[in-house]
C-alpha cells in the first residue's frame, strides 16, 4: 500500500524591527560610511553595531566610523542549491575590518569562484579586502555587494 | 541526589519514515525505552520533551506528541537548537537530581527527512538584520571553522576525510543508523564539495526518528537494574550570537570552558585516561577535531591526527561516536538525546558497537551557530575515582 503524503508550505510574512542602532547602521551605509559602536566598559567596537555589550552587560552609544577594509578570518565557497537562498556559487566569509574588534559576514567576490581551492588562496585567512559599494545604495546591508582583495 | 539512565530507546532513522506519523514515531521510541527498563507509561511522573519545531513544519510538535508520552502528566518542552535532545535530557535528570520527581522521561522527536531541503531553516536561525542575506546555514559554519583550522595548523583534506571514514564504519554496524556505507578515504575526498572545504561524505543527512530516555533516583534505579548509566557531572553553556564576535574559529572555546567545568565537577584530572568512549555532536568532520582538542583528548592543532592514526576507531584508544554518529544519522532535535543514550548504553555495557570494558563515557551536543554546548560525564560507578 502507497502511504500517502501531503504537502504543506510555510509562506508567512514577517517584519523584523531593525531597532534604533541598526537603523543608523543602514542609513551610515547609505552615505558610504561604516559605522561601530564602541563599548565604554570593555572598549571593544562592535560592527556591526548592537546596543549593547553582550560581555558587559552595559549600553553602547560611543559611535565610531571604521575602516572599508580589513581582513579575511575565514570562508566557505558553497556548491549546492539550497531552497531560497543564493544560486551557487557564491563565496562568503567573516571581515574584521580595521578599527573594529568583531567580524562581519559578508560575500567575497571579484575572482572567479569556480575552483575553490585558488579562492581560498586569494582569499585565504589573514588576506587583506576591501568593499565593494553598490553605486546606488539603499541603506541595506546588500549596499556592500562583497569584499574584494586589496590590490 | 544521585539519578541514573535506566532506560533508552530509539527508533530506526531513516530520511523518511513514511510508515508513521509525528506521534507514531514518538510511541515507537517510548516503547523501545520502557521495555528496556522494564517499566510501563502508568510509572513514568514526568516528561521532558524536544524538537527543534520549523523542521517538521509542524508548530508544537508537544501537541500532536502528548498522546504518545504524557497524557495527564507533568510536561515540559525544550528547545535549544541542536543541544535539543542534550538539553531535555538534562531536563529530565535535573526533574529528578531536584527530589521533586523519582521517574522521568525525556522524549524528543524530529523529522528532518520531511522537510525538503534543512538549510533555509536552518539560515531562519541566523540574525534577520544583519546576516540572514548571506545564506547562512550549518554546513557554511562548519567550513568556516575547517577553513580556519585547516589554514591555522595545516590539516589536510585527508585528515578530515578520515573522520567520515570512521564514522560510516562503525554505523554500519550499527542497526539504527542511517546511512550505511562503506567508504574509504579516496570515496570521501572525491565525493561533491557542498561549501568548501567540506564534501557530501563529510556532512550530515536529514534523519527522521525519535528517542527516549528514562532517568531514575538512586534507591529506584537500583531496583529498575543492575547496571544503571549513573550521570557523574553535566553543564551547558552558551556562547555570543553573532558569528563575528567569535573570530577563534579553528577553536572551539565555549566548549573548552564548558569542558574544564564538566571535568571539574565529575573529578576528572585527564579525560584521555579517565574517560573510555566519547559520543560527540559531529555532524561534519572538521567538528568531531575540534571538539576532541577543545574537551582536551588532543592538544591543539594535533586533533586531525586522530582519526588517521586510529586513536578515535573503536579499537583505538579514544573511541569516538562507536554508534556511527551525527555524519550518519541527524534526526537535529534528537540527536543529543540518541548521544546521551548510547553513552548510556556504553557503560551499561550493553551498546551495539561495545566499547570493551567502558566505565565512563562522555556526551556531547552542540547547538545554534555554533553557540550552544551541552555535556555529560556518565558512568557505570556513581562516582568516579
Amino acid at each position: 500500500m502507497e502511504v500517502k503524503e501531503f504537502e504543506i508550505w510555510w509562506k508567512i510574512p514577517f517584519k523584523h524591527s531593525a531597532g534604533l542602532h541598526a537603523t543608523k547602521f543602514f542609513e551610515g551605509l547609505k552615505d558610504g560610511k561604516i559605522l561601530g559602536v564602541r563599548c565604554e566598559r570593555c572598549g571593544r567596537v562592535l560592527v556591526p553595531p548592537r546596543a549593547f555589550c553582550e560581555r558587559c552587560h552595559v549600553e553602547t552609544n560611543d559611535w565610531v566610523e571604521v575602516s572599508d577594509e580589513g581582513v579575511v578570518e575565514t570562508l566557505t565557497v558553497t556548491y549546492m542549491k539550497f531552497t531560497g537562498l543564493p544560486d551557487p556559487p557564491y563565496a562568503i566569509g567573516v571581515v574584521k575590518l580595521d578599527g573594529a574588534d568583531t567580524g562581519m559576514l559578508c560575500f567575497l567576490g571579484g575572482v572567479d569562484l569556480s575552483e575553490w581551492r585558488k579562492v581560498h588562496e586569494t582569499f585565504k585567512p589573514g588576506t587583506r579586502v576591501k568593499a565593494v559599494w553598490k553605486e546606488e545604495r539603499e541603506g541595506k546591508i546588500t549596499d556592500i555587494l562583497y569584499f574584494e582583495p586589496l590590490k | 541526589m544521585s539519578v541514573a539512565v535506566v532506560g533508552f530507546g530509539q527508533t530506526h532513522f531513516r530520511t523518511k519514515r513514511k510508515d508513521k506519523t509525528h506521534p507514531e514515531i514518538a510511541f515507537e521510541a517510548v516503547n523501545a525505552a520502557l521495555e528496556h527498563a522494564g517499566l510501563e507509561l502508568k510509572d513514568i511522573e514526568a516528561v521532558a520533551y524536544g524538537s527543534m519545531d520549523p523542521f517538521d513544519g509542524i508548530y508544537c510538535p508537544e501537541r500532536w506528541d502528548a498522546t504518545a508520552c504524557s497524557l495527564e502528566k507533568p510536561m515540559m518542552k525544550i528547545s535549544t537548537g541542536g543541544t535539543t535532545g542534550m538539553t531535555t535530557a538534562l531536563a529530565a535528570y535535573e526533574h529528578v537530581a531536584s527530589g521533586l520527581f523519582d521517574l522521568v522521561m525525556a522524549v524528543c522527536v524530529q523529522r528532518v527527512g520531511e522537510c525538503v531541503d534543512a538549510q533555509p531553516v536552518l539560515n531562519t536561525a541566523v540574525d534577520p538584520i544583519y546576516e540572514r542575506h548571506s545564506g547562512l546555514g550549518a554546513i557554511h559554519i562548519a567550513s568556516f571553522q575547517a577553513t580556519a583550522y585547516m589554514e591555522k595548523y595545516g590539516a589536510t583534506e585527508e585528515d578530515l576525510a578520515w573522520v567520515s571514514v570512521k564514522d560510516h564504519k562503525n554505523a554500519l554496524k550499527n542497526p539504527y543508523a542511517h546511512i550505511k556505507m562503506d567508504l574509504g578515504v579516496d570515496d570521501v575526498l572525491k565525493s561533491r564539495v557542498v561549501c568548501s572545504p567540506l564534501k557530501l561524505l563529510e556532512c550530515c543527512p536529514r534523519s527522521d526518528g525519535a528517542a527516549a530516555v528514562i532517568f531514575a533516583s538512586e534507591d529506584l534505579a537500583k531496583k529498575i537494574r543492575d547496571n544503571p548509566a549513573w550521570i557523574v557531572a553535566e553543564t551547558t553553556i552558551s556562547d555570543s550570537y553573532y558569528l563575528g564576535d567569535r573570530l577563534s574559529f579553528a577553536e572551539w572555546d565555549s566548549l573548552a570552558i564548558a569542558g574544564r567545568r564538566l571535568f571539574r565537577d565529575a573529578g576528572i584530572e585527564n579525560p584521555v585516561k579517565d574517560i573510555d568512549v566519547a559520543e560527540l555532536y559531529s555532524p561534519f568532520t572538521i567538528q568531531e577535531i575540534l571538539e576532541l582538542e577543545a574537551l582536551g583528548f588532543a592538544e591543539k592543532g594535533r586533533g586531525k591526527e586522530l582519526a588517521r592514526e586510529g586513536v578515535t576507531f573503536i579499537d583505538g584508544d579514544m573511541p569516538t561516536n562507536p554508534s556511527g554518529g551525527v555524519l550518519c544519522t541527524n534526526p537535529i532535535g534528537a540527536t543529543g538525546l540518541v548521544r546521551f543514550g548510547e553513552a548510556a548504553l556504553q557503560v551499561m555495557g550493553e551498546a551495539v558497537n561495545q566499547v570493551d570494558g567502558a566505565e565512563v563515557a562522555l556526551a556531547h551536543a552542540w547547538g545554534g551557530t555554533l553557540q550552544f554546548h551541552t555535556l555529560a560525564v556518565l558512568s557505570s560507578k556513581k562516582k568516579l575515582g
